[in-house]
C-alpha cells in the first residue's frame, strides 16, 4: 500500500467508521442512562431543583479554596490538558476548515503559534499526568487499564498532531495519516470508557446539583 | 436480616441503579479528588478509603448489567460477577469508613454525588447479609420496641417526669389538635433530656402550642442507617400514624442529624406519598421565631462559640443559615471554624459508625480533622445541633484531651432566655 493509499484509507472508510461508532455509541450511551429514569422526590422542596442542577453545571467547574489547595496538582494540571486540548482541536484552521466542510459552520481561527505553542503545554502536561497517576498513591489504586488506555488515545492525537505540523520524522502524507488514524482510535475508545464524561457531567453535575438545590443546598 | 443473600444483594443493587448513579459511574475518571473529601481517607492516607472505590461492587453490577458493553463482556464470560466475598470485603468500607456525610458529593469535578450512591448500596449489603452486627441490633430495637437504643415509652415518661420536676413546667404528651408534634431521638431522651426542659422553657415564652405523641417519639430511623426501606417505611408511617391521630400541623425533627434526613427528605419517599402535614427542623422553628421576635433573651453567652455543622442538616439537609441567626444572637463571640457550612468536615460518626462498635478506634482516629478545625479557633466551648454528634465530639475531645464543652443550640438559648412575659395575661 502506498503512503497515498493509507491516506485515502485512513480519510474514506475508517474515518466513516470512527465516526458511526462515535456519534451512534454515545447516543447509545446517553440513552441507556436516561431510560433508567429516577423517582420523583415526593418530599416538599425548599429550594429548586432545576436552579441547583444550571448552578451546578457551571459552579463544579472551579474548587473551592481548600479543595483547590489541597489537590492543587490535579486541578490545576486538569484544567490546562483539557483547555490546551480542546484549543488546539477547535481552533487550529485546518480543523476549523474540516469542520467547515463537513458541517457547514465555522469561527476565526487562534495564530498557528499560539497552537503550536499550546501544543507543547499539553503534551508535557499529560505526560505529567501520567507520571502523577502512577506515583500518587490513590491515582495508582484507583488506575485500571482502561485509565492507561483513555490517556494514551487522548495523548496521541495532540502528539502526532504536533509532530504533522513540525513534520519531523515521515514524509507530510504519512504524518497526517498517522494523526488522523489516531484520532480515529480516540473517536472508537470514546464511547466505552470514562471518555464519555464530556458529555455524562454535564448531567451528572445537573443530578448532584438538582439533588441538593431540592434541599435548599448550593452543591 | 433474615433470607439474606446474594442474590438478593444483588437484586436490591439493580433496583438501586437509577438515571443519576449511572451517569454518576460513566462520569468518573479516577482523579482521586473524592479521597481528598473524606477524613477516612485525609486521617490515615489509606487509598483503600477513597471514596468512590467504596462503591466499586456498586459500579460493576451497573457496568454489568446497563451497559451495552459490560451486557456483552458478561455474555462471553468476560467479567467478573460480584462475590459474596466481595461484599464481605466491602462491608467495613461501606459501614465503618463512611458516614454518609456527603462531602465528596460537594466537590467531585464531574458532579458525583458519591453519598447517594452509599445510601443505595447498603440497601443491597443489608439484604445480601453484610451490615454491621451494631447496627442490625439497633435495627432490631427499633422495629420491635420503637427505638434503636432500646428507650421503651415509660423511660420516656420517667424523663419527662424528672424534666417537669426540674423545671416545674409539665410537658405535654398526646394533647389533641396541637400546632407542634416533637420528635426526639433515643440519644437525647436517655442522655440529654435537658433538650426537653429547654425546648418547653422557649416554647413557653413563644406560645407554641406543641405535644410529645406516646406512639412515636423516636426521632431517628435505623432502617436508613442500615439500609432496609421496608423498615425504614414502617419507621416513618409511625410517625405519619401518630400525626393523623393527634391532628397537628407540624413536626418538629430534633438536635439529630440523621433524624432530619430520614423524616424531612427520606420520608415521604418511603412510604410513597407526601406528608399531609410539615416537616421543620427545630432549628428552623427556633429561626423563625427569633425572626418573628418572640425569642427573648435576659442575657448574651460571652464565652467564645464555635459552631459544627451536623453534615445531614446543614450538607444535606439545607439547613445552614439559622444557627447562625441563632449564634450571632445569644453569643457576643461566635467564631467559624475553617471550612464550615455546607463544607464542614464531619465529626465521624454520622451515618450509622456510631452504632457500629467495630468502628470505634476509626472513628476517634479520624476525630483528627475536627481536632485541627478547633485548633484553628480555639473556643471555649462548641455548639451543635445533633446529640450523636455531640456524643462523638465528647469522645474526641477526650481522646484528644481537649477540654472543649459541647453544648446543644437549643440549651444554650433557653439559658440565656428572659422570663416570660406575664402581663399580657
Amino acid at each position: 500500500m502506498s503512503e497515498n493509499d493509507f491516506l485515502l484509507l485512513v480519510r474514506g472508510p475508517l474515518l466513516t467508521g470512527a465516526t458511526i461508532i462515535f456519534m451512534l455509541g454515545i447516543v447509545v450511551r446517553l440513552l441507556e442512562i436516561l431510560v433508567l429514569g429516577r423517582k420523583r422526590n415526593l418530599a416538599e422542596p425548599r429550594g429548586s431543583a432545576v436552579k441547583g442542577g444550571l448552578r451546578t453545571i457551571v459552579m463544579r467547574s472551579i474548587a473551592e479554596r481548600e479543595t483547590l489547595q489541597r489537590t492543587a496538582f490535579t486541578e490545576v494540571t486538569g484544567w490546562i490538558f483539557h483547555i490546551g486540548f480542546l484549543v488546539t482541536l477547535f481552533f487550529y484552521t485546518p480543523h476549523i476548515l474540516l469542520i467547515s466542510k463537513v458541517a457547514g459552520i465555522s469561527w476565526p481561527a487562534l495564530p498557528t503559534t499560539v497552537i503550536d505553542a499550546l501544543s507543547i503545554v499539553t503534551i508535557i502536561t499529560l505526560l505529567a499526568v501520567l507520571i502523577h497517576r502512577i506515583g500518587n498513591r490513590v491515582m495508582r489504586f484507583l488506575s485500571r487499564f482502561q485509565d492507561y488506555l483513555v490517556w494514551t488515545v487522548t495523548f496521541l492525537p495532540v502528539l502526532t498532531g504536533y509532530l504533522a505540523f513540525h513534520r519531523v520524522g515521515l514524509s507530510p502524507t504519512m504524518l497526517i495519516a498517522i494523526h488522523i488514524l489516531s484520532v480515529e482510535m480516540l473517536m472508537v475508545v470514546f464511547p466505552f470508557t470514562k471518555l464519555m464524561h464530556a458529555f455524562t457531567l454535564f448531567m451528572s453535575r445537573y443530578y448532584n446539583g438538582a439533588i441538593a438545590g431540592y434541599r435548599g443546598v448550593n452543591s | 436480616m433474615s433470607g439474606a443473600s446474594l442474590e438478593r444483594g444483588i437484586h436490591a443493587f439493580k433496583e438501586a441503579i437509577d438515571a443519576p448513579v449511572a451517569s454518576f459511574f460513566s462520569s468518573c475518571v479516577r482523579c482521586g479528588l473524592c479521597a481528598h473529601a473524606c477524613l477516612f481517607f485525609t486521617e490515615t492516607e489509606d487509598p483503600k478509603y477513597t471514596p468512590i472505590h467504596k462503591l466499586e461492587p456498586l459500579r460493576r453490577v451497573w457496568q454489568q448489567e446497563y451497559t451495552f458493553w459490560g451486557r456483552l463482556a458478561s455474555a462471553l464470560g468476560l467479567s467478573k460477577p460480584v462475590t459474596d466475598e466481595d461484599l464481605a470485603d466491602w462491608e467495613t468500607l461501606v459501614y465503618d469508613s463512611c458516614t454518609m456525610c456527603g462531602r465528596c458529593s460537594m466537590i467531585c469535578p464531574v458532579g458525583n454525588d458519591i453519598a447517594y450512591m452509599i445510601r443505595k448500596m447498603r440497601e443491597g449489603m443489608a439484604v445480601a447479609g453484610h451490615a454491621p452486627p451494631g447496627l442490625i441490633g439497633a435495627t432490631q430495637r427499633a422495629v420491635t420496641i420503637g427505638s434503636p437504643m432500646g428507650v421503651k415509652l415509660p423511660a420516656l415518661q420517667a424523663q419527662i417526669r424528672q424534666v417537669e420536676e426540674e423545671t416545674g413546667m409539665t410537658i405535654p404528651v398526646d394533647v389533641e389538635g396541637a400546632d407542634y408534634m416533637l420528635l426526639l431521638s433515643s440519644m437525647e431522651i436517655m442522655n440529654f433530656p435537658e433538650f426537653i426542659g429547654a425546648l418547653a422553657k422557649i416554647f413557653d415564652q413563644a406560645d407554641v402550642s406543641w405535644t410529645i405523641s406516646s406512639n412515636a417519639f423516636e426521632a431517628t430511623n435505623s432502617g436508613i442507617q442500615i439500609g432496609v426501606s421496608e423498615i425504614a417505611a414502617e419507621l416513618v408511617q409511625r410517625i405519619v400514624d401518630a400525626v393523623e391521630k393527634l391532628k397537628v400541623k407540624y413536626v418538629i425533627s430534633p438536635e439529630c442529624g440523621h433524624a432530619y434526613m430520614a423524616i424531612r427528605w427520606e420520608g415521604p419517599n418511603l412510604i410513597g406519598k407526601p406528608y399531609s402535614f410539615k416537616v421543620v427542623h427545630v432549628l428552623e422553628l427556633l429561626d423563625e421565631l427569633r425572626e418573628q421576635g418572640r425569642l427573648k433573651l435576659s442575657s448574651k453567652e460571652s464565652q467564645r462559640l464555635t459552631y459544627h455543622d451536623p453534615c445531614q442538616i446543614a450538607r444535606r439537609g439545607g439547613v445552614v443559615q439559622q444557627p447562625r441567626n441563632l449564634l450571632n444572637m445569644v453569643a457576643d463571640d461566635f467564631a467559624e471554624m475553617p471550612e464550615t457550612g455546607t463544607m464542614n468536615w464531619c465529626c465521624g460518626a454520622g451515618g450509622g459508625v456510631s452504632s457500629n462498635e467495630r468502628a470505634d478506634e476509626l472513628r476517634l482516629t479520624v476525630f483528627k480533622r475536627k481536632k485541627a478545625q478547633l485548633d484553628a479557633v480555639r473556643p471555649d466551648a462548641i455548639v451543635s445541633a445533633c446529640s450523636n454528634c455531640r456524643i462523638h465530639l465528647e469522645d474526641g475531645l477526650e481522646k484528644y484531651a481537649m477540654e472543649i464543652p459541647v453544648l446543644s443550640l437549643t440549651e444554650t438559648i433557653a439559658e440565656h432566655l428572659a422570663e416570660k412575659d406575664k402581663s399580657g395575661e
